[in-house]
């Protein structure tokens, strides 16, 4: 049994200790918005936060989080940058298929947070290890700055 | 034969003239209402005419179509109206498209709108095979009757209830208005009442004149599941969740046509969660779309069947593909590409003419396997219950899935339901349903609870069907200007049929019409050639199919014939188009032409002219650019769409490359949904760039060699174009053709990008992926 704070609920999971949070949250606590793509932190479509930073959850065992404040795609729109990046994904038409947004979205707020006003190259550097094929990458640049200039502007 | 013959002859089996609705019984009216909601009676029937011997477009697809607006609409009480798309969406927005179209003429307010996923049922919706880039140019025209029929219904409730003329009433952004006494009734409150309306006849109904659209060529309306992505909110195949469920992972056998002789499950078992090892039986040649057989197990979550899979001790008994080898399958393929063969088009004489030119010259480009790696990997879940069998996955053709749970089960396919989710990318993969068998099998072991099988990346690397591998070998004779005279294409490429038929060794139609025969060049002389190959492995479409290796081999050929007579290559591959003109496909030797009417669809060489002329216009063809960069073009025909693109590189001394920019050209005919043109033009541009540069799927021993996103790359946002500007050929008079959108952006970007290369290096390509061939 693993106690874990994910989306500032205390939650109890039943697996071992070794078992990814990518599947402690999909198939024991029913948070599928994270998704599985490869296993080996290779594609960033697992992404979430933990205590604010962009990890990679299918390599991350659920006995090293147990401390920690964990957020995924459910809550992210509860914080500025991801609400904002959602609205501009969304007044893009970032998504084609979809699958990989989720992750990328938790990408791009972990790197708002640090850079709010991210240059191309930041950008580029931040979600690099996002992949999406159906190679929606243009507008992902694109819905970043616009969600980082909307933010700026409200502040 | 292929899987759309073999559905074809099913179909043929069945009347033509059935009435499609008959399943649409007064019961289940009663039951629409019952729920608060309109379900409009009566039907139409469902393809037209049964005499002509040969159909086209959507009339020549398993099942047509269907315009009924009894499938496919229903208004509930509070107004709130309900569209079902019945086409699979995989990122081309066809849930948006779909709906939008019978939303524009049945004058429905889109905030009042939503979209119901169709189940897998062909006889009820027509044809549900989401591929070859054909969901909107075939259902555009049924969607558009659908819409009118069923405001058309609501405006005669509207006439009964006030006793007027429906000359007097017309439907207007979600209510009927009566024009003299300005009396108004929202389609909610008339919803009633015009379920009691019959279905207008086809030729009564008014459709709309398109300057009124409302939707429709605006591409103002944002994705109706944009929201649903952007929270984690939508549901793909792989997030399916059933009480009582189990996840299961198979070890499938990793040659083609393998089996496992020995199976020790003693240490898998005793991994906590894992519940259950089944083994899955593998079918005989041919591949089709069967379950690859193997073993499973089943555990209470993913991870845990994924450490029990692990702990597995299999025996593979290879069988006759063990000795697959890419190396030496490219000899082989290029030794064959270097004898004459099996001709398929024959214009004038190429032999002749040849000797008699100024000068010849000859190129042979090499175009690997690959794999569509769609993010979501294969998944599907499956329960049984009653003698009923339940499946929920990410499919391309549900009514495939269904019939062939149907037929590995034994059961017939009334009693099999295929509810579609989203599917997390599909590019021709998820057509197959193997994988929701795999599912089916797996819950008939444990007594009928669900069951959902994921695929991880390495299975879907490992078993994928995969992009055909193919040696294109051209030569030309020139005239004293560099002008070809003579066009000879050897292309040799084991064949998709070879999945459907073990003996198949040529290119079928469908592949010899994606631009090699079919290409419409001014050229007097030109024979097309097809050598055997057999196939080792499963051949299946990926999205452009033989459009790839095809207009790889051809743009970049023209490309380097235009090199070779020191001439400009855009105005070298214009005159090679030669002057605006009209073929009929059947001059070509094309007899496939995508399906469609050779009247209708006929190539125009005039619109191929145009891509290429704009997109070059745009991209400021001819600019000075920087020593180490480069811009090169080119133009393709396919899926009855006409797409240029040019690619501008930059080289810097190391040889790395970087792609500041990008125009793309397409005349797809009229639009339904422009942005979604661009969409799909920028995400083929991206998909483009990474076959060029780095897709390659290799076999050793049998056995593909790449495992994951490490060692079978994609493009990444850093090795995108950083812009990419995509140029609409406007085409508002609906009344013309459509044209594909999904696919044949890909086509012309690995030839432009290579001919950029070119100009910018001088180095030639001629074997993708570029990988490191420019490395210095």
């Amino acid at each position: 049994m693993v106690s874990l704070d994910i989306n500032g609920k205390r939650q109890n999971v039943d697996v071992p200790g070794e078992t990814p949070l990518l599947w402690a949250l999909r198939d024991e606590l029913g948070l599928t918005g994270s998704k599985f793509g490869c296993g080996m932190a290779l594609c960033g479509a697992c992404t979430v936060h933990v205590d604010g930073n962009a990890v990679r959850s299918c390599i991350t065992p659920i006995s090293a989080v147990a401390s920690s404040k964990i957020v995924t795609i459910e809550a992210v729109g509860g914080e500025p940058a991801g609400k904002a990046l959602q609205a501009a994904w969304v007044d893009n038409g970032v998504p084609q298929c979809g699958y990989c947004q989720a992750g990328q979205i938790m990408s791009a707020a972990a790197l708002l947070r640090r850079t709010p006003n991210p240059t191309d190259a930041q950008i580029d550097e931040a979600m690099d290890g996002n992949i999406c094929r159906c190679g929606t990458y243009t507008r992902i640049r694109a819905a970043i700055k616009q969600a980082a200039t909307k933010q700026g502007g409200a502040r | 034969m292929s899987a759309r013959a073999d559905r074809e002859s099913r179909r043929d089996a069945s009347s033509e003239s059935s009435v499609v609705l008959a399943n649409v019984s007064r019961r289940r009216f009663l039951q629409g209402m019952s729920l608060g909601g309109l379900v409009l009676a009566v039907g139409f029937q469902s393809t037209a005419g049964a005499q002509e011997p040969q159909k086209y477009g959507a009339d020549g697809m398993p099942n047509g179509w269907v315009d009924n607006p009894l499938a496919f609409v229903s208004i509930a009480e509070d107004g709130t109206v309900t569209i079902v798309c019945h086409r699979s969406e995989m990122g081309q927005g066809i849930r948006t498209g779909m709906p939008m179209i019978v939303a524009d003429e049945l004058e429905a307010d889109w905030k009042r709108v939503r979209v119901a996923q169709a189940t897998g049922d062909e006889k009820k919706f027509g044809n549900q095979d989401t591929d070859g880039s054909r969901s909107t140019r075939h259902f555009f025209e049924p969607m558009r009757r659908c819409g009118a029929a069923a405001r058309a219904m609501l405006e005669a409730a509207a006439a009964d209830r006030w006793k007027v003329p429906v000359s007097e009433v017309a439907a207007k952004n979600h209510e009927v208005v009566h024009g003299p006494s300005g009396r108004r009734l929202g389609y909610g409150a008339l919803a009633k009442a015009a379920a009691a309306q019959p279905v207008p006849a086809r030729a009564a109904l008014r459709l709309k004149d398109p300057k009124d659209f409302r939707y429709i060529g605006k591409g103002e309306l944002k994705l109706v599941d944009a929201l649903d992505i952007a929270t984690g909110r939508a549901k793909y195949g792989i997030d399916t969740r059933l009480p009582g469920m189990l996840y299961a992972v198979v070890a499938r056998p990793p040659v083609l046509g393998g089996k496992a002789t020995k199976v020790d499950d003693a240490e898998a078992l005793k991994v906590p969660g894992v519940v259950k090892v089944v083994q899955i039986e593998s079918s005989a040649p041919p591949a089709h779309f069967n379950p690859l057989g193997g073993v499973a197990v089943l555990a209470r979550n993913t991870f845990a069947a994924m450490q029990g899979r692990r702990a597995l001790k299999i025996v593979w008994d290879d069988g006759p593909n063990g000795s697959y080898d890419s190396t030496a399958y490219k000899a082989k393929l290029e030794e064959s590409a270097r004898k004459p063969a099996r001709v398929v088009r024959n214009d004038g004489d190429f032999d002749k003419a040849s000797a008699a030119a100024a000068k010849r010259l000859e190129a042979e480009y090499y175009i690997p396997h690959l794999a569509h790696a769609t993010m979501e990997p294969p998944a599907a879940a499956a329960r049984i219950t009653n003698g009923k069998c339940e499946v929920w996955g990410c499919f391309q053709s549900p009514q495939a899935a269904r019939d062939l749970v149907a037929k590995r089960l034994g059961m017939s396919a009334d009693d099999v339901t295929v509810y579609v989710t989203l599917l997390g990318g599909g590019f021709g993969r998820k057509s197959k349903p193997d994988f929701g068998i795999e599912a089916a099998v797996l819950s008939k072991a444990v007594g009928g609870k669900p069951v959902k099988v994921t695929w991880t990346r390495d299975d879907d690397l490992h078993n994928s069907y995969y992009h055909t591998v193919s040696v294109e070998h051209l030569e030309a004779g020139v005239n004293e200007w560099g002008t070809p005279v003579a066009w000879l294409h050897r292309t040799v490429a084991p064949t998709i049929i070879s999945t459907f038929n073990v003996d198949a060794k040529n290119e079928a139609p469908l592949e010899l019409g994606m631009g090699v025969i079919n290409v419409p060049f001014a050229i007097p002389n030109v024979r097309i050639e097809n050598p055997e190959a057999i196939a080792h492995t499963r051949i299946g479409w990926f999205r452009s199919v033989s459009n790839i290796p095809h207009a790889f081999a051809v743009q970049s050929f023209v490309a380097e014939l235009a090199a070779a007579a020191g001439r400009d290559p855009k105005d070298f591959l214009l005159e090679v188009i030669g002057p605006p003109r009209v073929v009929s496909p059947e001059m070509l030797g094309d007899t496939w032409n995508h399906g469609e009417s050779p009247e209708r669809y006929p190539v125009d060489t005039g619109r191929l002219r145009r891509v290429v002329e704009v997109a070059a216009h745009a991209a400021g063809w001819g600019k000075q650019l920087p020593k180490g960069q480069g811009m090169g073009i080119a133009g393709h025909y396919s899926f009855v769409s006409y797409i240029a693109a040019v690619v501008q590189v930059a080289v810097d001394p190391k040889g790395g490359l970087t792609i500041p920019r990008v125009d793309v050209a397409v005349d797809c005919g009229p639009t339904v949904n422009p942005d979604r043109v661009r969409a799909q033009m920028e995400g083929a541009t991206v998909m483009g760039v990474g076959v060029a540069t780095l897709g390659e799927i290799s076999y050793k021993n049998g056995r593909v060699e790449q495992n994951n996103f490490d060692s079978y790359q994609v493009t990444r946002i850093t090795g995108a174009p950083k812009e990419i500007r995509v140029h609409i050929i406007p085409g508002e008079d609906y009344s013309k053709p459509m044209g594909g959108v999904g696919e044949p952006g890909v086509p012309p970007i690995p030839p432009a990008l290579c001919n950029a290369i070119f100009a910018a290096t001088g180095k030639r390509i001629r074997r993708l992926p570029i990988r490191d061939q420019l490395t210095v």
